[in-house]
Parts: structure tokens; sequence; C-alpha cells
């Protein structure tokens, strides 16, 4: 068991953040080329003035008609994306092991925060999930990959309350939850995960249409 | 279950039902493959798969919020339908599912971008939709009248089959006439160095023409220095744009921009039509290669502020009834227009009643996008399928308006079917009708 642990919590780590980091370049690089190869006149467009306004608006509760429209998605989808990303960077045994591998440190959450966060990301995946079963339109676009998305999301969270709750004995519910963050970080760049990073391009051109070319909001 | 599409084999319009019955799985593949993996690229596949399937760019659609929210007529529910699989099966899909994309990109999408501002990745899905159009172009199952406004474009260089005679013949027509109000009004006739040329959509000699007696009154009245070209080129519509013919849509545009060169002209004004700006600043210039329009090309609203605004046009007397003022998908949303369209709808009018939601945020009429073009047998799609902006417009009524501004050609035919199918009970007038009739005529 210890063997697996450290086997896991060194040597797969290394690999889960190397294939998130070098896939999202890839793909970065990939969106970039292609966008030269075959329709450089994107380029042309793009107008960091209005991307950023764009994405600026759409990061902000509320700022945009849409978020204004849908109140009770806004508010779990800004709960959601926050604690998702919030969380697994300033949890303390996270920080503990950088630490421990590095020798860095910075700012922890008090456990009792962490905890309060690590709950919402996994009522925001059962959210996303039921608005799945209960609503039409989202129905219609549902198959069993969304819930495999939101299953892969969830798990690190569940498991990782699990562990910190020492819900089962041993090292076993810690190691699955290594595992499945690890998973989800590799998953990122080849599932529609990625819109973490294409969807900031997709939003930056948009705005810059909207702004440059149709002078319009696209808020 | 009830949001599956169940086949039918029921006749759906002469171009698709005959396109299609000659398709092959060969032709299918080879033109599908054509579209998404050559001619399209990095935004095509991006938008594809950054979409999170969240549905909420359902509730910017009016088809969607006019047919109780059937999901299949939301816009991620019609690219599920269309592009999804074709993508999955990477062009291997049978004709009958070409017929349904036909009629979904065709006649249940308006291209009209309102849901590219309902989607937080700002997915375009008027774009994949033309896209759509776009393999359907190549498979020749275009719907019949769609495509024969193309074919007129491309065999005429005007959507009407207006002949160069006809031409010339309706403007010394309406020439004439207005000398009965106006003694020494021309209508200018290719000359060079003219500040504008003044151009329009073929539906207006063909049958409107009284719009270009009173775009006549108006240049006559603020004494502007315009001319009309007497040669191909003075149509600036473009349906071709729609039905996925960017050959013809690039022809078309470079008539009309060289027609301009030729004559040597500051600028172009064109009338009160929204598909045919969006050619020029948007769809047509780009796929000429030109970022922006050549040849600065002016709205006919942002051409009436600046003659209102500058003082050359003064309104003897405000047109009384209350106005709500409907803004064109393809000139507010589109090009940032709707301010404009309120400081002369203000000039003109003694009161504007705002229609809810405006300005960019206005719902399409379900005309334009070339749907009102696929002619009779999809009336309903698009007058059922707008059953919202029926609700929108007897909110502006019951708030006292009982005019409708709509300054665009495709959203007035539109608005009059819809107004006259639920009695909605509005007059539907351009900005032109109301300039026309209120301005000091010295
Ligand atoms: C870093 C930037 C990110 C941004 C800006 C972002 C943005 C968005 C947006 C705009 C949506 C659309 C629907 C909604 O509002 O909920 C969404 C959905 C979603 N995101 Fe993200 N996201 C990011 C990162 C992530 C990451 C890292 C994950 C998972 C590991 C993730 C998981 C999800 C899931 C599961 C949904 C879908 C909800 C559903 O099933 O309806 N996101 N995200
Ligand atoms: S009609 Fe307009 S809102 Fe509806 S899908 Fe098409 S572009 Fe989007
Ligand atoms: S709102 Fe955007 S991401 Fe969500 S389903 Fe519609 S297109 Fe896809």
């Amino acid at each position: 068991m210890h063997a697996l642990y450290e086997w896991v919590a060194g040597p797969l780590t290394w690999v889960a953040f190397a294939v998130f980091v070098i896939g999202l370049v890839f793909r970065l690089v990939q969106v970039l080329v292609m966008v030269r190869k075959t329709e450089p006149f994107i380029f042309t467009y793009m107008s960091w003035k209005f991307s950023l306004r764009s994405i600026g608006r759409w990061l902000v509760p509320f700022a945009t008609l849409r978020w204004r429209t849908s109140p009770v998605m806004t508010v779990a989808t800004f709960a959601f994306h926050l604690c998702l990303l919030v969380t697994p960077v300033f949890v303390l045994s996270h920080i503990v092991l950088w630490d421990e591998a590095w020798g860095v440190q910075w700012w922890a959450l008090p456990d009792a925060v962490a905890d309060v966060m690590t709950v919402v990301v996994i009522a925001g995946c059962l959210f996303f999930a039921g608005r799945r079963i209960v609503r039409r339109e989202v129905r219609f676009l549902t198959d069993a990959s969304d819930y495999f998305l939101l299953a892969l999301t969830a798990a690190p969270f569940v498991t990782g309350f699990l562990a910190y709750h020492q819900v089962t004995q041993g090292a076993g519910m810690t190691i699955a939850h290594m595992i499945s963050g690890q998973v989800l970080l590799a998953a990122i760049p080849f599932t529609r995960l990625r819109h973490m990073l294409l969807g900031w391009l997709t939003r930056a051109y948009m705005g810059s249409e909207f702004g440059g070319v149709r002078r319009a909001r696209d808020y | 279950m009830e949001e599956n599409q169940k086949p039918n084999h029921e006749k759906l319009d002469e171009g698709i039902d005959f396109g299609v019955s000659r398709l092959t799985p060969e032709k299918i593949e080879a033109a599908i493959n054509a579209v998404f993996n050559r001619e399209t690229g990095a935004r095509f596949r991006a938008y594809v798969e950054t979409c999170i399937h969240c549905g909420l760019c359902a509730d910017a659609c009016h088809f969607y919020l006019s047919r109780d929210k059937d999901p299949r007529f939301s816009p991620a529910g019609k690219v599920k339908q269309t592009v999804w699989p074709m993508l999955k099966a990477k062009g291997k899909v049978d004709a009958e599912m070409i017929r349904q994309a036909a009629r979904i990109a065709h006649t249940e999408c308006n291209l009209c971008k309102r849901c590219a501002i309902y989607c937080p990745f700002g997915i375009d899905i008027a774009y994949l939709m033309s896209m759509v159009r776009r393999v359907i172009h190549k498979l020749g199952a275009t719907p019949l009248y769609l495509q024969d406004t193309a074919h007129s474009h491309a065999a005429t260089m005007n959507q009407m089959w207006v002949k160069g005679d006809e031409w010339i013949d309706t403007l010394q027509w309406q020439e004439e006439e207005a000398r009965a109000e106006f003694p020494s009004l021309r209508i200018p006739l290719e000359v060079e160095g003219a500040d504008i040329m003044y151009s329009v959509i073929a539906p207006e000699p063909k049958f409107q023409a009284q719009l270009i007696y009173q775009m006549a009154a108006i240049m006559h009245t603020a004494g502007v220095r315009w001319t009309m070209p007497a040669t191909m080129g003075w149509d600036n519509s473009d349906m071709a744009m729609f039905s996925g013919d960017n050959e013809i849509m690039g022809r078309i545009k470079r008539a009309h921009f060289d027609t301009a060169a030729r004559l040597r002209v500051k600028r172009i004004v064109m009338g009160e039509c929204g598909h045919a700006f969006r050619s020029v600043y948007d769809m047509g210039n780009r796929w000429l290669g030109w970022a922006r329009p050549p040849i600065p090309i002016v709205h006919a609203i942002e051409f009436y502020y600046e003659l209102l605004k500058s003082g050359r046009l003064r309104i003897a007397r405000k047109y009384e009834k209350p106005v709500t003022l409907h803004d064109p998908c393809n000139v507010s949303r589109g090009a940032g227009l709707h301010e404009m369209a309120r400081y002369v709808a203000d000039q003109i009018c003694e009161q504007v009643v705002e229609m809810h939601p405006n300005r960019e945020y206005n719902y399409c009429c379900a005309a334009g996008g070339g749907v009102i073009n696929c002619g009779p047998p999809f009336k309903n799609t698009r007058v059922l399928g707008n059953k919202i902006k029926a609700e929108q417009l007897f909110d502006a009524k019951s708030r006292g308006a009982q005019t409708m501004i709509a300054p665009c050609h495709n959203c007035h035919s539109g608005l009059h079917d819809i107004v006259h199918h639920y009695e909605v009970g509005l007059e539907i007038k351009f900005f032109g009708d109301i300039i026309y009739e209120c301005m000091e005529k010295e």
C-alpha cells in the first residue's frame, strides 16, 4: 500500500500535470496554427480592448444579459467554478505536498472553508446533472458523455471529502482521491473540459467582432 | 420520445426534395468533408469542441420561445441535429438526414446571431448553420425559391430578374412622377464624381418603386449630389450569401463595389435593408478579401441621421401616432445603428414607445437570413415560429404604439405576415415613409 501511495503521489502526479500542461499548450498552439493556416483574417479582427471588454463582463456575475436572465444557473456556475479552481490550489494538504516536493508554500484556506467549498463543487455537479434531467432544452443536448464529464469532475472532490473525514480506513481513499484528480487533470485537454482554454478564445473573438465590426454588446 | 425526429416523408420543398433525390452516399460524404475539413478551420472546430451542452443559448431563439420551448428549435439543438451527426459519421449520413438538415439550417434559423450573445462562450451558431447551408448548396438541395433568387443574381446581377432596360425605365418613371411634386427633381444616372451612389435591393424597382421616389425626394430636398448607376451593380442585395453560394456572393459584391469605383463616388448609401448591409460590411467584403468595405457604405439610418443632425433635412411637423421601433438584426446587433435609429425616430415622431427587448437584444423578425426567400412552403414556419414577436408587439401596442418602424425590407415583409396572422393591428412603415411624409418640402 505504501509503495502504491508513493508512486501515485510522486511520478503519477508529475505525469498528470505534464499531460495537463503540455496538452493545453499543444491545444493552444494547434488552434493558433490552424487559424494562421485556414483563417488568418481572424487576427485582423482580434482586438485586445474588445476581447477584454467581453471577457471582463462575462467574468462578473449578473453583468451580462444571460447571467441576469438565468440567476440560479449564474449563482450555481460561479460558485461551482470558483470553488473548483480555488480549492485544489489553496487547500492545506496540497500545499504541504508542494512544500515537500519543491519547498514552496503559500497561504492556505482554513480547513473548514475548504471543506465547504468542496461540498459546493459536488453540489454544483449534482445541480448540473439535475438540470440535464429536468430541463428539456438541456436534456436534448445530453448524452452519456455529459454525465461522464460531471462524474469525472466530481470524483476528486467526493473522494477528497471522504478521505479528509476519514470515512474509510487506511490510505485507500486518499489514493483514490489522488488518482481521480490526476485523471481529471489529464482529461481536460482531451474532453469538452478544454472549454477552460478554448472558451476564452471564442469569447475573445466574439467580443472583438461585436466591439469592432458590429459595434454592439455581446453581453 | 417526443423529442426524437420522426422520419418525415412528406413533401418538404421542391428544391430540397429534388436535390436530395439525386444524392448518393459518396456525394454526401464528399460535400460534408469538403466543407467541414477543408473550407472551415479553427473557428468551426473551436465552436463545436467548446460547446459544453449547457443549453443556455436556448432562450435566445425566437423559434424555440415560440414553439413552446421545443428543444429541437433551440440553437444548440439545431447543431445537434445537423453538425454533430455529420461530424460523428465523418460525412457518412443518409439522404434523409440531409433533407432534414436543409429544413433546419435554411428555414428554422435566421442566422440572426442573438444566440451568440446568450452563449457564455460566444459560440456562433449562425455561423455553424451557414456552414450546413454551404454543404446543402454543394449538394444542390437548396430550397427552390431561395435557389431561384441566387440564379437570378448569377444571371442578372440582381435578385429579381430585373432587366437592364426595366431598371432604367423604372428610375425614369419615378423621376417623371416626382417632377409633378418637385419640378426640378432628377434621379441622376451615371454621374461620375458624385458624392454618393445610391443603391437599392431589386424588390424596389420590381414592386416598391415608390420607395425610390421617396428617396429621390429626400435627396432632392437635402440637396445631395448623388447618382444611381445605369448598369448592373445597382442591386445591393445578396441572397447567394444565404444560400451558401459564396462564389456568387463574391461576384455580386464585386459588381456593386466596382460600380461605385467606376462612378468615382465618395460613398455608397443604401436603402433600408438589413441583409444587404450585412453582405457589404460582414460577409461579401470578407469573401473578396477586404476587412472593411473598400468604399465607405452608409446605411439609410445613418444617412437620415446625418441629414437631420446637420439640418439639411428639416421636419415640418412630426408624425403624430406613437411609434415603436423594431431593430433589425443586421443593422443593430449587426452594425450598431440602434442609437442613431432612435435619434431619427425622435426627430421625426412625436412619441416613441420602446418594445422589449430592444436594440441589439431585439428578437429577429423570423424573415431574415434568407428564410422569407424560401417562399410560400415555409411561410408558416416563420409566422408560427415567431409567436414571441407577436407578444412583444402586442405589449408595445398596449403601451400606446400604433405604428411600427421597421427599417429593413425583410423585417418589413416578415412583420407584415406576423401582424396579419396574429391580428396585432400595427401599421408598419419605413423611416423613409415617415420622413417623406413629414419633411419640409421646399
Ligand atoms: C478556467 C476557466 C473556466 C471557465 C471560464 C469555465 C467556464 C464555464 C462556462 C461558461 C460553462 C458554461 C455553463 C455554465 O455556465 O455552467 C462551464 C460549464 C462547465 N464547466 Fe467550466 N470553466 C472553466 C474551467 C472548468 C474546469 C477546469 C472544469 C472541470 C474540471 C470545468 C467544468 C465544467 C463543467 C462540468 C461544466 C458543465 C456544466 C453542465 O454539465 O452543464 N470548468 N464552464
Ligand atoms: S434563429 Fe437566431 S437565435 Fe435562433 S439559432 Fe438561428 S441565429 Fe440563433
Ligand atoms: S450556450 Fe453555448 S455552450 Fe451552452 S449549449 Fe449553447 S452553444 Fe453550447
